[in-house]
């Protein structure tokens, strides 16, 4: 992949992106972003060039597979501490937008 | 009640407060207050504390006086005053990420160090600023304020870690705890002249730990001593059944090798960490530090070449933005935190949630992140990435077949001026020297290494062997005896 394939990022790429991870941007974010990301995807490039044929991926910090747990009950933490943490609640439940469309 | 502020005390260690507190010669009352009021008359400057636990931390300063008193020193940090950063979960004590995305978090539960902490009898003084999610160099990236470095106020203390650093540099606590992805806890210890270990991946729980690139991240200590760094480690470390990750080792005595010296250590000193970037000043210290460690018996060996250690800060730069991009799906404005409400779907206030409750850096990165996960990257950037971080390790392992421990500037520079760096990748190369070892899991400690220009300190960094910190400990303690660099900016800050 040659650099200036990769590097170009178009508005539309950027709202593309912001839409997969949930965030609204502003167009004045869109275009900053824009050209950030393309600058920073340039310096990460030359990554490309390594030979890694033949390499298995490295996906973990340590050389560790899980580690197994007891399948023993203990206490949880008290539902109204958790609850009180919500930015809306109604009783005991978290209160959120109607998820489904009514009509 | 206002205790007496002398320099004296101020300055105190863990180590020397342990042994003063087991005397009987200061309480842990005096100790916690002098502290708190060393907080107060320091913080409208330093600006280190997004949290301070005053009346709680001289609450538990009573109970570990009342033990004390009785002849209880089980606990080996009984009454030391200590501060954690502020993305570690505390029980009743908001816990903010230095994000306006967690506000008004009240966590229910305590991280497993923060558990670890009070069983070691630890006294919390409270919650310390960084950058937002530990993303930045610099602390400027915190949602509230930005810290001051205590040893010039108009630069920065580093970062992400940068309250936790400057909070031991203007002596506002003993120690205090940070945690590191790629130099979170090194750099900004080099940046305010203290000590900051960064533990072996694995070997500290991470449970309770705001997570922003779980492959990556690990909590450790800043003390103004080795000796104290290994002292907080031991309290800290160990397996946990929360964490899937922690290595399931038995935590061995990390100040067995405080006395071991230099003689016959063979040191590395590769090629690529003394490379392009370096300022004159910081490599004129590290060549100084150099020399002093071969004068007192070490073997510096500068013929190593890991030639993909500068492939380390691409490799971070597509794996923690990919592993944060998915960690911090999270904060959904649902069940903590910020939650905006009043659009016109669930999907609405979710995207009004992520763009008004996350800064500019965590978006920038959650958008770099998804772009190297997406379709038709996925194998160029994220797989690619994790073959060079494979090649990495190996280099590493080959290395550390011949020698000791590795030894490297922390930072390229002393602490810039705050507002100096805007461009984010002139930003990223800070840790262009700490990530390396995030990359490979390896315990690495930024000691005091001198001072720069701006009489600035400079870090000297050493990496060593997987799960063997005690050795790390015993060769930074080493060069610690021989140097003594102050790690206290006297009169700087504050009245003292």
């Amino acid at each position: 992949m040659s650099d200036s394939d990769s590097t170009q990022f178009t508005s539309a790429q950027v709202r593309h992106l912001a839409s997969l991870v949930r965030i609204e941007l502003t167009d004045s974010e869109v275009e900053e972003f824009r050209s950030e990301l393309a600058s920073i995807l340039s310096h990460i490039d030359a990554l490309s060039e390594i030979d890694t044929s033949g390499v298995p991926p490295t996906n973990n910090g340590a050389d560790l597979l899980n580690i197994q747990d007891d399948d023993a009950s203990r206490p949880a933490m008290e539902r109204e501490q958790i609850l009180a943490n919500a930015p809306q609640r109604e009783d005991e439940y978290f209160r959120v937008h109607a998820v489904l469309d009514q009509s | 009640m206002t205790a007496p502020t002398n320099t004296e005390l101020l300055t105190i260690t863990l180590a020397e407060g342990r042994r003063r507190l087991v005397a009987g010669d200061v309480t842990s009352v005096q100790l916690t207050q002098m502290f708190l009021d060393r907080i107060a008359d320091t913080d409208d400057e330093v600006r280190a504390f997004v949290t301070v636990t005053a009346e709680s931390a001289l609450e538990q300063a009573a109970e570990a006086d009342a033990l004390l008193a009785r002849g209880d020193a089980a606990a080996p940090l009984t009454g030391l005053p200590i501060g954690l950063k502020d993305v570690l979960m505390t029980r009743g004590v908001r816990t903010t990420a230095g994000s306006r995305m967690l506000d008004r978090l009240v966590p229910p539960y305590d991280a497993t160090v923060v558990t670890r902490l009070g069983e070691a009898g630890a006294i919390s003084l409270g919650k310390l600023n960084m950058d937002e999610f530990a993303m930045g160099s610099s602390t400027e990236h915190s949602a509230w304020f930005p810290t001051a470095n205590p040893w010039d106020l108009e630069r920065v203390p580093g970062g992400s870690s940068g309250g936790s650093a400057a909070a031991v540099a203007a002596r506002q606590c003993i120690a205090t705890l940070g945690s590191d992805t790629g130099g979170s806890i090194r750099q900004p210890a080099s940046f305010c002249g203290v000590v900051g270990l960064k533990p072996t991946y694995g070997r500290v729980s991470r449970y309770g730990l705001i997570a922003f690139a779980s492959s990556l991240d690990q909590i450790g200590p800043f003390t103004s001593t080795v000796e104290d760094a290994a002292m907080l480690l031991q309290a800290i470390a160990g397996p946990d059944p929360l964490d899937s990750t922690c290595y399931d080792e038995p935590v061995p005595d990390f100040s067995a090798q405080l006395d071991r010296g230099l003689d016959g250590l063979r040191v590395a000193a590769p090629q690529e960490f003394f490379g392009d970037g370096m300022d004159d000043d910081v490599a004129s210290a590290v060549e100084t530090a150099l020399d002093l460690l071969a004068a007192n018996g070490a073997i510096i060996d500068r013929s190593p070449s890991m030639p993909s250690v500068p492939m380390a800060l691409p490799v971070y730069y597509i794996l923690a933005p990919s592993e944060c991009s998915a960690n911090l799906a999270r904060f959904d404005g649902v069940k903590y935190g910020y939650g905006a409400r009043g659009g016109e779907s669930m999907w609405a206030d979710m995207e009004a949630t992520r763009q008004h409750g996350f800064g500019r850096e965590v978006k920038r990165r959650i958008l770099l992140g998804a772009y190297a996960l997406s379709a038709g990257y996925y194998d160029a950037y994220y797989l690619q990435a994790q073959k060079v971080r494979t090649l990495i390790r190996r280099e590493f392992d080959r290395v550390f077949a011949e020698h000791d421990v590795i030894v490297a500037p922390t930072a390229p520079t002393v602490a810039f001026r705050q507002g100096e760096i805007t461009d984010p990748y002139q930003m990223y190369l800070n840790d262009i020297y700490t990530i390396p070892a995030n990359i490979a899991g390896l315990p690495a400690i930024s000691v005091p290494g001198g001072f720069g220009k701006g009489r600035m300190p400079v870090g000297l960094q050493f990496v060593g062997q997987r799960l063997d910190e005690t050795a790390l400990l015993g060769v930074a303690n080493a060069y610690e005896q021989l140097t003594q660099w102050p790690t206290f900016p006297s009169g700087n800050v504050g009245s003292t």
